[in-house]
């Protein structure tokens, strides 16, 4: 009897197709080994590979090619007519760190305080954010997480997203966030005096450089007694970013921002530093490019910083600064949890002038070198970390279904809170009637 | 006396139409996208006098008609946001749960540069609401981006039907219970509020019938009703002379103001926002009440929390006419981009994503009649796109309004600014909210805004 309940269940979910779908579906990753068939593989680094197989074993890409056997035991994933990709590493968000933007009680991003680099957003992160399902389902699998505010806001992190605590989900980079002062108006409802705005970013700026000067002396002194100067939380996590050993990620964006902050930089002949956002990159392209400073471009799609700018600089902002000579990645830069849409940000920066090619590089590989993990991802390689997902067409064109997706080995569910309550309410039960 | 007014009003109105500029021309060879019609390969549309005359093949431009070759590209009609606060200069009149008196149309600018920004996005008409800091909010103004006029007059859609904002949920219980300690605090509250507001607009109607009716009976002595424009907005509801465009989010108040409008037989409504409209779709679809939503917007608030982006897909698989808005200056820009978004949530064709930004729109603006498809007689509002406009590749090159070329991408000049404030300093950045402002709803009721930058004073874009 029991056995025919099963069976007829078995029969009904087959018979009725698409819930089918639904009811087999397991919230829980799968790990193990897998073979993606038949697919174009877009490398990012070799190539384009037609008709190519990828397998993933323990966690990481242990083959990919034309000419590639399948292992004992492997899961076959049929991806003929399908596209691989890398997952794509959103350059700035506070996933994990916002549950509801309105509620203060859900948002961990932006701690008390100007001066607070020793602040690191890894333990903060909520692996079970309702926002990292949704993102990493379009493909979207890996995230630099961005503490906010202030001047030295604290400590960002990539993030893969996929784990039950933020050390599974660490992807192998820290960042030091600083804020340069801002020297324009922050919208048209920043009444400020030219003066104030000046007095506030002179202030702000004699703050910053006190605290560098103070890290310089605290670096000296920590060397000179080797490792037993006083404890000092906020000088020891800027001692990294100091001795050239950790990135100093700099929120920038006006161009005369961007112009003093990169003789900020250079005065104190900085190794390791990343400009973000950088909105008017594209007036100091050349400066940058110079500089060799490499950005965080976006969002893309966002407004002009002035009235007289011409309607589409923010599109081809990421472009302009490329073709200058710049090194560009691409962030999505929304703070109301719709990561999910970066590679339209990068659509549009290929739309309006950039190429998809290169667009393509900015939300992988490029971002992968930035932040010194291009050996784990941002490209299709053997020996890489299996963090990819298969699509049915370009990943930039709104339409294209993501139908797959591995995170560091672990096939994850194609489900979020926004799928599941697709599936509950198109045919919803009952309708009208009681 | 009655013949006088209708003489004036007939003497206005020919002044208006004077006013506005139509055009003539001829669109050349573009894959023509009617919306309403299917699809035509390699098509011309002629345009006279700022109408469609003829859509077909190998039409030939006469003597005088401005010819836009459209050869390879993709030609749809001008998108219309029906959710959008550009263009005005006051948003919020939040000093009363009801202030269905005030009009947005009172406040128009026609100099503000995001007007043409939408036009680079393709789009022609806008919806320019109140925001949603009161239960009943001010009238709203539906506008043709006739970018270049000076005179805001000219930019309305002369004929457009009337429309008022309502808003449930968390931004009136937020600024007047919250903010100002009256009713509004609760969900129960803006019910009631909104139910006293038509109790009372009924009870001024009827006292205004039973008036008109015994003041035309012989030795009559009465003395009218005291006029109330608020109550006479309300009574206009009743009457069915104003649509309503409610914000909402959560599935509950959606559902309490079908009730409200069920009893008193107010038939047209269109919901605002609705991210909860996918749980209540089958009630919407039932009532003929229409859906105007975001793509994928949720999370900055509470009441998004429980989102979904495959919300217009399940509308419309439920049968309600919906579109996509964009409440923002920036995603106005791209809402041929957001309604391609319905077809990775929820795969609807490409017909359904398209109509949500344009015969949809239009429809809920009570507009259908003369925009929102390419068809002979509709009035030549039109975006030319380079590539197919549901492909995230695609640029809008020409924008025409009334058979008037307000967008031309080749001809797009850096600065478009009709007034330059002469005390504005060029090198100091006007440095925008990088991300979507999600609380455009809100301006001019942000005290937060206020106190974090001082007076809040918005007088430019």
């Amino acid at each position: 009897m029991r056995m025919r309940n099963i069976l007829s269940t078995a029969v009904l979910a087959i018979c009725l197709g698409l819930s089918v779908h639904s009811i087999a579906q397991t919230a829980k990753g799968k790990t193990g080994t897998f073979a993606l068939t038949g697919a174009t593989i877009e490398t990012i680094t070799k190539g384009v590979i037609q008709n190519g197989t990828v397998i993933i074993s323990n966690g990481k890409i242990t083959a990919v090619g034309t000419n590639v056997s399948v292992p004992a035991g492997a899961e076959v994933i049929d991806c003929k007519g399908k596209f691989i990709y890398p997952g794509m590493i959103d350059g700035g968000s506070i996933l994990g760190l916002s549950e509801v933007g309105s509620d203060p009680r859900t948002n961990d991003y932006n701690e008390v305080g100007d001066v607070i680099p020793q602040v690191k957003a890894l333990v903060a992160v909520n692996p079970n954010a309702t926002a990292i399902p949704v993102t990493r389902v379009s493909g979207v699998t890996t995230s630099l997480v961005v503490p906010q505010g202030g001047l030295f806001s604290g400590t960002a992190a990539l993030i893969n997203l996929h784990g039950y605590n933020p050390d599974q989900m660490f992807a192998g980079f820290e960042a030091v966030v600083m804020n340069f002062p801002q020297t324009g108006r922050r919208g048209s409802f920043d009444r400020r005096s030219e003066d104030d705005i000046k007095k506030a970013a002179d202030k702000s700026l004699a703050k910053i450089n006190e605290t560098w000067d103070k890290a310089m002396q605290y670096h000296k002194l920590d060397s000179a007694t080797k490792g037993k100067v006083e404890y000092y939380p906020q000088l020891q996590a800027l001692l990294p970013v100091v001795r050239g050993e950790r990135t100093l990620l700099v929120d920038v964006n006006a161009a005369n921002d961007i112009k003093a902050a990169i003789k900020w930089v250079q005065d104190r002949k900085i190794k390791k530093v990343i400009f973000s956002g950088v909105a008017e990159g594209w007036r100091v392209a050349d400066e940058l490019a110079k500089a060799k400073i490499p950005v965080i471009a976006g969002p893309v799609q966002s407004l002009p910083t002035r009235e007289s700018d011409r309607y589409d600089r923010p599109y081809a902002n990421p472009g302009l600064m490329h073709k200058a000579g710049v090194t560009v990645a691409l962030q999505a830069g929304d703070r109301n949890m719709n990561y999910r849409n970066l590679p339209f940000h990068a659509g549009f920066a290929a739309a309006y002038g950039w190429s998809r090619e290169e667009a393509l590089k900015a939300v992988t590989i490029v971002p992968a070198q930035l932040f010194g993990v291009a050996d784990k991802l941002g490209s299709i390689e053997t020996g890489k970390s299996a963090t990819l997902f298969v699509c049915d067409g370009d990943p930039f064109e709104t339409k294209t279904q993501v139908s797959h997706v591995f995170i560091e080995g672990w096939q994850i569910p194609m489900v979020s809170r926004q799928t599941e309550l697709y599936d509950e309410f198109l045919e919803r039960s009952p309708g009208t009637k009681k | 006396m009655k013949q006088l007014y209708t003489a004036l009003l007939l003497l206005f109105v020919s002044v208006a139409f004077a006013q506005t500029e139509r055009g003539n021309m001829l669109i050349k060879g573009g894959n023509v996208l009617t919306i309403t019609r299917g699809n035509m390969e390699n098509t011309d549309i002629l345009v006279r006098d700022g109408k469609i005359v003829q859509i077909g093949k190998n039409l030939t431009a006469p003597a005088g008609f401005q010819t836009v070759d459209a050869t390879g590209m993709f030609v749809m009609p001008g998108i219309i946001d029906a959710h959008s606060h550009i263009a005005i200069d006051a948003v919020n009149e939040a000093t009363s749960p009801v202030t269905a008196e005030v009009f947005t149309g009172d406040a128009v600018n026609p100099f503000q540069v995001s007007i043409y920004r939408a036009l680079a996005g393709g789009v022609t008409a806008v919806h320019s609401m109140h925001g949603s800091a009161n239960a009943i909010g001010g009238q709203c103004e539906t506008l043709k981006l006739r970018w270049g006029v000076k005179d805001p007059e000219r930019l309305k859609m002369d004929g457009a039907p009337r429309t008022i904002k309502f808003a449930l949920g968390e931004n009136p219980t937020r600024v007047h219970g919250s903010g100002n300690g009256i009713v509004p605090r609760t969900r129960m509250g803006v019910e009631f509020v909104i139910r006293e507001a038509f109790a009372q607009g009924k009870a001024y109607m009827e006292a205004w019938d039973k008036y008109n009716k015994e003041k035309t009976q012989k030795g009559f002595r009465g003395a009218p009703p005291a006029y109330n424009y608020r109550l006479e907005t309300m009574a206009d509801i009743i009457r069915g002379n104003i649509i309503i465009h409610c914000h909402s989010y959560r599935a509950d108040e959606i559902y309490m103001l079908l009730g409200v409008l069920k009893d008193y037989g107010v038939k047209k409504v269109v919901f605002q926002h609705v991210n909860e409209g996918f749980k209540v779709a089958p009630e919407l679809a039932e009532f003929g009440a229409m859906a105007s939503v975001f793509s994928d917007w949720w999370a900055y608030k509470f009441e998004v929390y429980y989102s979904t982006a495959y919300n217009a897909a399940i509308l419309v698989r439920n049968g309600v006419t919906t579109s996509i808005n964009s409440d923002d200056a920036e995603l106005m820009r791209h809402l041929y981009h957001e309604a391609a978004k319905s077809q990775k949530y929820g795969q609807l064709t490409d017909d359904e994503a398209l109509a949500m930004i344009t015969i949809n729109p239009a429809k809920q603006l009570g507009i259908e009649s003369r925009v929102g498809s390419l068809e002979v007689g509709k009035e030549a509002d039109i975006a030319i796109f380079k590539n197919h406009p549901l492909s995230v590749y695609t640029v809008p090159m020409f924008t025409i309004v009334d058979g008037i070329v307000r967008f031309n991408r080749e001809k797009d000049a850096d600065d478009q600014r009709l007034f330059v404030d002469p005390k504005a300093t060029i090198d100091v950045t006007l440095y925008q909210n990088l991300g979507h402002n999600h609380d455009n709803c809100m301006e001019g009721a942000e005290y937060e805004t206020a106190r974090l930058f001082g007076t809040f004073n918005k007088t430019e874009q």
